[in-house]
């Protein structure tokens, strides 16, 4: 066979209230035998209780290389933080 | 890049490993550490899929219901481990189809313990309590190995070995609590396994190329002759509490060392079956081959389906 089966991202949520998670990846022909493929191989003991999958060439990735353009601005607004704010110790509830 | 550049680069590589930093997927890394880790990552990917045979062996014939479903859960586990490995594997930048490539060519390596044959039942006894015990020695440590992708994965692998140590003692236990045929059985097993499990952990310190290299990126935190040594220690209670017999006389307390002693372990028997003239290494890649060529219609049969339910969606859309 000269196509190589499809990648896909794997993500599941444990339990109710609970974001899903990454948890690995899988190959499988299309999405219905990818969620098939996901359940034997990402949860067979109850790790579930709703999976999404995603084929890994749909999702968009930031590259290591733009980290410091994409994250460093963040590190020098430590007034969106709340301990940047200097109160008297005798101020409750805040 | 100047050499100057891949210098400083590996600098600040070394220094986020030894800041128990992970390194993913996308990041910069030095060729050889990608190389180490595929052919690490692989091997071990390897190991899970060839280490099925041997007990899927005896899942037709386990002694009862309650043991067949635990043997298949376990076989299945390990196809598990498999899949979870290639994954991580093939974040490196080689494909699926490339690793089963070198795996059914005989150019990458896999565990020597699978190239030995399972005899009787109690066999699945003591590979459960031997094999997959070295097996989570070997593993526990890799938990929080450098590369990202690889540790997240021996997370998930480990959570699960720990049930297939315990059903194989279980198996050793009933052995040993049964008739004398019975015991004599599992007592067979015992000295049939314990020195390839021994082996199992890797050549001797002074015979490994790899360590040094390894610790330092934490694909490996203890040598191997601390593994040995440490597998010993733990297993020798064990077999006494099933009132078994180890098959080395050399073995006993060093109360100065707080370890045991043992014997000399027969290396040329371990390079040997590296070099793939173990009893099954042929069988075993046979089996291996056989498997992928016999599934490609499987393979195949699913790709054509996916294509066509696509081309009818496609179809339906434009029709409206
Ligand atoms: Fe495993
Ligand atoms: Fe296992």
């Amino acid at each position: 066979m000269s196509k190589e089966i499809p990648l896909w991202e794997v993500f599941i949520r444990s339990k109710n209230g609970l974001e899903h998670r990454h948890c690995g990846s899988l190959h499988a022909e299309d999405a219905e035998m990818a969620m098939n493929n996901a359940r034997d191989v990402y949860t067979r003991r109850n790790e579930g209780v709703s999976i999404w999958v995603v084929e890994s060439k749909n999702i968009t990735a930031s590259s290591p290389e733009h980290s410091s353009e994409l994250f460093e601005p963040a590190t020098d607004k430590v007034y969106r933080h709340p301990t940047f704010y200097e109160l008297p110790d005798e101020l409750k509830h805040m | 890049m100047s050499e100057a550049e891949i210098k400083s680069l590996e600098a600040q590589f070394d220094a986020k490993i030894a800041n128990d930093q992970k390194i993913e997927p996308k990041d910069w890394m030095p060729e050889k550490y990608r190389k180490t880790h595929i052919r690490q990552i692989s091997q071990h990917a390897h190991s899970e899929i060839v280490g099925m045979l041997p007990e899927g062996n005896w899942i037709t014939r386990a002694p009862s219901l309650r043991r067949k479903a635990a043997l298949l859960a376990k076989v299945q586990d390990e196809a598990g481990h498999g899949l979870y490995l290639y994954s991580a594997c093939e974040t490196l930048g080689i494909t699926r189809e490339e690793l089963y490539d070198q795996l059914h060519s005989g150019a990458a390596k896999y565990s020597s313990i699978f190239n030995y044959p399972t005899l009787t039942w109690a066999d699945m006894g003591a590979i459960g309590w031997l094999v997959d015990g070295a097996a989570i020695i070997n593993q526990v440590p890799l938990c929080s190995t450098s590369y990202g992708p690889y540790a997240r994965a021996m997370v998930r692998v480990c959570k699960e070995e720990s049930f297939h140590q315990r059903q194989g003692y279980e198996i050793m236990l009933s052995l040993c609590n049964g008739t004398d045929e019975q015991k004599e059985m599992a007592q067979d097993a015992l000295n049939r396994w314990w020195w390839p499990s021994l082996m199992m952990l890797g050549p001797e310190d002074k015979d490994s190329v790899h360590t040094e290299q390894s610790m330092k990126w934490k694909l490996k935190r203890k040598t191997n002759d601390e593994l040995r040594q440490q597998f010993i220690d733990q297993t020798v209670p064990q077999a006494d509490i099933l009132g078994l017999t180890i098959p080395d006389p050399d073995l006993k307390w060093n109360d100065e060392k707080g370890t045991y002693d043992f014997g000399a372990i027969n290396w040329d028997e371990f390079w040997q079956v590296v070099k793939g003239h173990g009893p099954l290494n042929k069988k075993r890649l046979d089996d291996r081959r056989n498997a992928w060529n016999e599934g490609k219609w499987v393979r195949d049969a699913a790709m054509a389906y996916a294509e066509k339910q696509a081309q009818r969606k496609t179809e339906a859309a434009t029709a409206v």
